[in-house]
Order: C-alpha cells, then structure tokens, then sequence
C-alpha cells in the first residue's frame, strides 16, 4: 500500500468513525461507510489539511469513493 | 453550569456584551470578549479578573478574517476550542433611507451580519468534531418589526433570523445548537443616544412599562448556552417587555 493510499484511508477511517479494515479502495463514502452531507465535507477538508491542497467544490463534489480520493491526492500532491 | 465551556462574545468592552461576559463566566465558562481597541480588551481583561473569571479580553475587528483566524488559533492554544460563540458586536448608522450612502449600508451589513458568517464558520469545526457546541447571535426587535431610520440595521437582524435557521438546520445532526436573541429598547449606549421624545414614544408601546436592562438580555443568552436548553435550535428569544409579540 502507498504511503498516499494508508494516510488517505487513515483519515477516512477516522472521519467516519470506521475500522481501518473496513475502508476498501471501492467503499463509497455515502453507501459503504455511512456518511451524510456533513461528514463528506468534513472529509475533504481534513483531506486538504493532511495534504496541504485545496480541492474546489466541483472536484470534491466528484469525490465519492476511497479510491477516487487517492487518485485526486496523488495527482494534485505538490 | 457552564464548567470547562469556553465562551467568545464579541463586542464585550461595554452594554450587552459585557453582561453576558459577567453572567457566562458566573456560571463557570471561560471568557473571552473581544473589542476593537487594545485598551477595550484591557478593559475587559480588568472587568473579568475583579468577578473573578477566567479568561482574557482580545482585541478583534470582526471585519478582519485574518485577524478571526489568528484569534481563534491563540483561544485554542490558551484555553481549548471555543464551545459557545455570543455573536454580540453590533454598530448603527441610522439615517432615513433616502439620505443613506453606500458606506452607511455597507458598514452596518459586514460588522452586523458578515461578521456572524466568518465567526460562525470559525468556531465551526472543532464544535462538529466535539459533537456539541453553542451559536447565539444578538439580533434585534428591529429586524422583526422594523423602525424608520434603521433600514440598514433592521435588514442585517433579519438576515441574522434567517441564517440562524438555515445553519441550524445544517448542523443540528452534530448536536450543535443556533438561536438568536432579540433584545427589544435596551437601556445602553446605543439608546441613550435617542432624541428625549423618541424614548418616550417607545415607552408608550412597551407593556412593561419600561426599558430593559442589559442582564435581561444576558440572562436569555446564558439560558440558550445552558445545557437545559439543549432541545432549542433556530429559534428567536425575544426579549423586550411585549412590546413585539412574535
């Protein structure tokens, strides 16, 4: 695993009150891993805090996924 | 009641604001006021360490993001994350609306609603993250009922009704509570400044015969922050003598 993908799942894991094990690449924010409106914003922004980025709203909107987030960081990461 | 709370009320050197700084620290929360000069959060810092509470006064210009931003770092560093935020500071550029400038009405919006906007935000995540926390805007009687010659002052209260009620609906899930409070004719500063007929033309209206005090006003914020009122969200205190019955 990645050093990007561990700390992206690290922080999803702890944003949504999830096990670590239970955050897979494909598991949805909303569907697997139960989060509302609220936690996915708050999820973005500790995502743009860990990696010192800022993501706009029309790309976090796209952001729905583990893995989608991971591709985002890994593209974007200065 | 409000142990290991800490409180933010901006607009704490003199009036309201310095009322509820008084009666949230009476009731154990850490305070801090913030004024707009270095020797009004001096003044604060003196009213706070007489009553005995803790906390500081710092000077703030709510206008400022930059200065929001650097104030709310320095609060979690020496006292934890703010849990209830007063949003208190408040200005009036009365003048009928026919003579009114663009600076009259753009001042009174910023420091009356857009400040409610910045501090809100900013307190806004550490409460999310402690699932639980306080906002409570000082609004007015005037946004509800308005008053010639506050065209400006009313339209900021009103927005503040209306974002009161929005947010609460954001942040609720997170056990975070918004309300205002609407103080009617406070006897203060702000008022003083009225023509003698004027106040005596307001009394008239006001079933209780006479103006309010600032620790009636401070009395309703304390209850909203209290943990009794936990169940209260987007909601209006008015508190003004019956004289608007909402």
């Amino acid at each position: 695993m990645s050093d990007i993908e561990q700390r992206v799942k690290k922080i999803v894991a702890e944003q949504l009150g999830a096990n670590e094990a239970d955050v897979k690449n494909s598991s949805s924010f909303v569907d697997d891993l139960g989060a509302d409106s609220l936690d996915t914003v708050e999820l973005v922004m500790a995502l743009e805090e860990e990696f010192d980025c800022e993501i706009p709203d029309e790309e976090a909107e796209k952001i729905t996924n583990v893995q989608q987030a991971i591709d985002y960081v890994s593209v974007h990461l200065k | 009641m409000l142990q290991n709370q800490v409180a933010l009320i901006t607009g704490a050197s003199r009036g309201i604001g310095a009322a509820i700084a008084q009666a949230l620290g009476k009731q154990g929360a850490t305070v801090i006021g913030t004024a707009t000069t270095t020797a009004g959060a001096e003044h604060i810092t003196a009213a706070l360490q007489q009553a005995g509470i803790q906390g500081a006064g710092m000077a703030l210009d709510v206008n400022d993001a930059a200065q929001v931003e650097a104030l709310l770092k320095s609060i979690a560093a020496q006292y934890g994350d703010v849990s209830i935020l007063v949003n208190n500071a408040g200005i009036t550029r009365d003048t009928l609306l026919m003579r009114m400038k663009d600076d009259d009405w753009d001042a009174v919006l910023s420091t009356n609603l857009k400040s409610v906007f910045r501090m809100s935000q900013a307190v806004l995540r550490p409460m999310m993250k402690a699932r639980t926390g306080r906002i409570i805007n000082i609004s007015s009687v005037v946004g509800h009922m308005g008053n010639a010659g506050q065209t400006n002052y009313a339209a900021a209260k009103a927005g503040m009704a209306g974002f009161t009620k929005s947010l609460a609906a954001e942040v609720g899930s997170r056990g975070i509570t918004v309300n205002c409070v609407a103080p009617g004719f406070i006897d203060t500063d702000m008022t003083r400044d009225l023509p003698e007929e004027h106040r005596a033309a307001l009394l008239q209206r006001i079933p209780l015969g006479k103006l309010g005090q600032v620790d009636d006003i401070a009395a309703a914020v304390t209850f909203l922050a209290s943990p009794q009122a936990g169940y209260i969200s987007g909601e209006t205190l008015h508190v003004n003598g019956g004289m608007y019955m909402a």
